[in-house]
């Protein structure tokens, strides 16, 4: 058996954090556009495609995230398609994300005074031009605290890819383990890694927070 | 032939029949006052005239033209009709000049320079020229609703419907708003007022037209209605609030 040095698990941990960190950018990124689009669905389309969007934002949130990842995986290739652990960890993390998303910028966008609809209505503007220079504007100062926030949840979230073979931070503490049968030290340096990544998030969304209040918007 | 004309105007939210077979006629250049009770129908009315709310039945005309279904789009609605509601709603994200100068850039297409040119003139004439880069967080509710009262003559509308528009204000600034509509009214603007300013609409308005569970119950010139009203329920009313 090879000797590792505290030195070979810390730098080989870190090694494999660059993959969370992408693969949460991954999530982040692509779980934010198609948020952005189901909201726009959900808020203004037909009533059809309302609940379309209603039962996949429900679809997401009502089942763990380790069976969609099972799904994405398994799934997939039970059906023919031959898909990396990457594809499957990227694709279920983005729909998983965009469903909480869209459930999140849903409450902002209705937060905002009906008032404001109102009032771009009588001016003329249309549905998307009220988004746009209206509603949306003043939804997203009351969204920026609750997406950073759930930032988070998607960084720890991509801990779960691991067991689908993609090796992040926390397969390959398990893989160290195996060699070193040191759990305590590793598995402590791998929440340290993830306490590092998500910590800066959580300040910043209270601290977002914070100024938004403090603006006193009404 | 009348600026506004509502024909059998039915609305219904649910059970409840809200109006009952509105008739109303408004000539270019008058100054109507709609007072009644709360639960009357005079704002589901003025909501009516502007489509906030789709009414059941009948018609409403702008001169010759109908205003109501499909046949005007909420862009050219807005260039005949404007309003001001109760509660401002001016957009708390933009300065005073950019909430006057939106809907003319953004609905009509006007050059920002141009609309900039007319947002200053409408504001001059309500009084806030010198708040242009305020934020309506940073003025009083009678500064705002005379910004409201700006945004709203920015579209250059034929009428405009001001709904309660002193019902939130401080006593102490119910006077200024007021002033601003006496001063349109003067202009030759077309106004139509839901409110409880009974000595406004006395003093100000052509015609005063009460509204009574769901129908006008009586109307005609300020003096002789406030004075000699013919039935029970308007001088119940006028000694209710007077």
């Amino acid at each position: 058996m090879t000797d590792f040095t505290t030195w070979d698990i810390v730098r080989n941990l870190l090694l494999a954090a660059r993959w969370t960190v992408v693969l949460s950018l991954i999530a982040f990124v692509g779980g934010a556009i198609v948020g952005l689009v189901l909201t726009l669905l959900r808020m203004g389309g037909l009533r059809p495609i309302r609940w379309l969007v209603r039962g996949y934002v429900d679809l997401f949130q009502g089942t763990p995230l380790l069976m969609q990842l099972f799904l994405a995986y398994f799934g997939a290739a039970a059906l023919g398609f031959d898909v990396s652990a990457w594809t499957a960890a990227s694709v279920a993390l983005t729909l998983f994300t965009s469903a909480f998303l869209c459930d999140i910028w849903r409450g902002c966008v209705e937060a905002v005074p009906s008032g404001q609809w109102q009032a771009a209505r009588v001016l003329g503007l249309n549905y998307l031009q009220s988004m746009r220079h209206v509603i949306l504007p003043q939804a997203l100062r009351l969204a920026v605290p609750p997406t950073v926030g759930f930032s988070v949840q998607v960084v720890k979230g991509t801990a779960l890819a691991s067991v689908i073979g993609f090796v992040e931070l926390t397969k390959a503490g398990t893989m160290l383990n195996n060699a070193t049968f040191e759990p305590f030290t590793i598995f402590t340096f791998v929440a340290l890694g993830y306490f590092i990544l998500c910590y800066p998030l959580s300040r910043y969304a209270r601290y977002l927070e914070r100024r938004l209040y403090g603006a006193g918007i009404r | 032939m009348a600026l506004v004309s509502v024909n059998d105007l039915h609305k219904s939210f649910g059970e409840l029949e809200v109006l009952k077979g509105i008739d109303l006629t408004v000539e270019a250049g008058e100054v109507v006052s709609i007072i009644g009770r709360s639960g009357s129908g005079k704002s589901t009315l003025l909501r009516c005239l502007n489509q906030l709310e789709r009414h059941d039945w009948g018609t409403i005309q702008l001169a010759d033209q109908r205003l109501d279904g499909a046949s005007m789009t909420p862009g050219e609605l807005s260039q005949n009709v404007g309003m001001v509601f109760q509660s401002f709603n001016l957009f708390p994200h933009k300065t005073v000049l950019d909430n006057v100068m939106l809907a003319p850039v953004v609905v009509k297409q006007t050059p920002k320079s141009e609309a900039r040119r007319i947002a200053e003139e409408v504001l001059a004439k309500v009084g806030m020229s010198e708040k242009v880069d305020a934020y309506p967080a940073q003025l009083s509710g009678g500064q705002q609703q005379r910004v409201a009262i700006a945004r709203a003559l920015a579209m250059n509308p034929k009428v405009l419907l001001c709904d309660e528009v002193t019902s939130a204000l401080d006593p102490e600034l119910v006077g200024e708003v007021l002033r601003v509509l006496e001063n349109l009214a003067k202009e030759g603007m077309t106004l139509i007022l839901v409110t409880h300013e009974m000595r406004f609409a006395r003093d100000v308005s052509d015609r005063v037209v009460f509204m009574h569970q769901g129908r006008i119950h009586e109307s005609g010139d300020p003096q002789t209605l406030f004075s000699q009203p013919e039935t029970p329920e308007l001088a119940q009313f006028i000694a209710s609030v007077i």
